[in-house]
């Protein structure tokens, strides 16, 4: 093949990946009853499950910062083998099935699960099909998210300021807090982002560990997936909202990793 | 109260002996080539880095000794250190760069803002206490530094090439700033250059790292 033809070939291979990845939103868009737009997304059921979903999904986002941000900088600051292995399973929950990771947590935190067992049997505890149930969920997706953004930006910090507030008489939690956190910003807000998006989208884990009972547990993309079983018209208008949502956080993360990478 | 330091120091497979001491209100000069190991005595004495043997002690309470297994850390150390690269904190105001040790030491917010005015006055860069530490130019950047150091009142200050982040017309000023800073401060000053008019005009003796 000539160099000409070559590059004409992958250039109609990219075109043609452009078009598959675009097309399918395109024609959410165009299909979408825009007259019943308001009026679905106000419907009580998809209120009801959007309130749910934005609910979980907040606190998950919180809860992956509280408990990723710690394991991070740990990761970040260690070399060993042991924390190589331990990076490895924790985000692994980004390449698992979603419908494994429901089965597991089902297997740890089920009422007949290693921990879970205990819990019950003990304090009368049981986690499955309830809304902390789908914020567990979330939290055991996102975190992987919020650990890889965060961890790197951890690698990137200036030790030498850390020499410098130490020398300064600072203890290590608050050159942590004042020095080391205000320094990875932009990817703490990035992989929070990440996270809740991830959270706020979470569809196999969740409804495997915690069911789809709407007012309890049924999150918008749940919602979805059962409108779309009798009203297709519906579907698509929450489809085309979460889309937005969507957008909207590659538009936020964008900037985000613009003043990161300019600073 | 002297600094006392003597015993090997070293970074990595180099090491070199060392042996000195200091009493309040002297400033040595230490010269050297480069390479020759400033820098690391500046980060063993202010804890940053162990020593390889031998001892580092203010008056008679040991901050590093090496045979007893004895170490002070950085922060309870009473050694503040500008460093070559300064190494203010870009995402803070000047002020709150000044503050930062005060406020470490649980120094009320007030009384530190009072004291960093102060400091920042001493070193003629009172009208940078807002501005963001990123975007001071080398000069200013330098005085912060020097500020910031002396704002905790230090028992040990460690000027490591003080005036390495300036141009050679704005070296003048900054030396009169230096002295009159150096004049004020009753504590043991080590000034690390390899500039030998550097220690003509501050210090009153000096040491020769790596013959």
């Amino acid at each position: 093949m000539t160099k000409n033809a070559s590059s004409r070939t992958l250039g109609a291979l990219a075109v043609v990946a452009v078009f598959f990845l675009v097309l399918p939103l395109l024609s959410v868009v165009i299909r979408v009853p825009w007259g019943e737009f308001w009026s679905t997304l106000t419907s009580s059921a998809v209120r009801q499950s959007l309130l749910i979903s934005l609910q979980t999904s907040l606190m998950a986002a919180v809860l992956a910062a509280i408990l990723g941000i710690p394991l991070s900088w740990w990761l970040a600051r260690t070399s060993s083998r042991l924390a190589r292995m331990i990076r490895t399973v924790c985000i692994a929950p980004m390449v698992l099935p979603p419908v494994v990771a429901g089965i597991a947590l089902l297997a740890a935190f089920g009422r007949r699960g290693v921990v879970g067992e205990q819990m019950y049997n003990w304090w009368g505890i049981s986690l499955p099909f309830t809304k902390t149930a789908v914020v567990l969920a979330q939290v055991f997706v996102a975190m992987p998210f919020l650990i890889l953004a965060v961890e790197a930006a951890f690698r990137q910090v200036n030790e030498g300021l850390e020499d410098a507030a130490r020398t300064m008489g600072a203890t290590p939690i608050r050159i942590f807090f004042s020095v080391v956190v205000p320094s990875v910003r932009p990817a703490l807000l990035a992989g929070l982002v990440l996270a809740w998006a991830r959270s706020f989208g979470e569809f196999g884990a969740s409804i495997t560990f915690a069911g789809s009972f709407p007012g309890r547990t049924q999150t918008l993309p749940m919602s979805v997936y059962e409108i779309a079983t009798y009203d297709y018209r519906q579907a698509l208008v929450v489809s085309v909202f979460m889309m937005f949502i969507s957008v909207g956080v590659l538009a936020v993360m964008r900037d985000r990793w613009a003043t990161g990478a300019t600073r | 109260m002297t600094l006392a330091v003597s015993g090997e120091i070293g970074k990595g497979t180099y090491s070199l002996s060392v042996d000195f001491s200091v009493v309040p209100g002297e400033v040595v000069g230490v010269v050297g080539r480069n390479g020759a190991g400033k820098t690391t005595l500046i980060e063993t004495i202010a804890g940053i880095i162990p020593m390889v043997s031998g001892s580092i002690s203010l008056n008679k309470l040991g901050w590093d000794d090496a045979s007893h297994k004895q170490w002070v850390s950085p922060e309870e150390r009473r050694c503040a250190v500008v460093f070559q690269d300064l190494r203010l904190f870009p995402h803070m105001s000047v002020l709150q760069n000044v503050m930062f040790g005060l406020r470490a030491h649980g120094v009320a917010k007030s009384d530190a803002t009072r004291v960093s005015i102060e400091k920042l006055h001493l070193v003629g860069a009172e009208h940078l206490a807002a501005r963001k530490a990123s975007v001071l130019s080398g000069g200013e950047a330098q005085r912060v530094a020097l500020a910031r150091a002396i704002a905790t009142r230090p028992a040990v200050l460690l000027l490591d090439e003080p005036f390495s982040a300036i141009d050679a017309e704005s070296k003048e000023p900054l030396r009169a700033v230096l002295d009159g800073v150096l004049s004020t401060y009753s504590g043991i000053t080590l000034l690390v250059t390899h500039d030998l008019k550097d220690v003509e005009s501050l210090a009153s003796r000096s040491i020769q790292l790596g013959l």
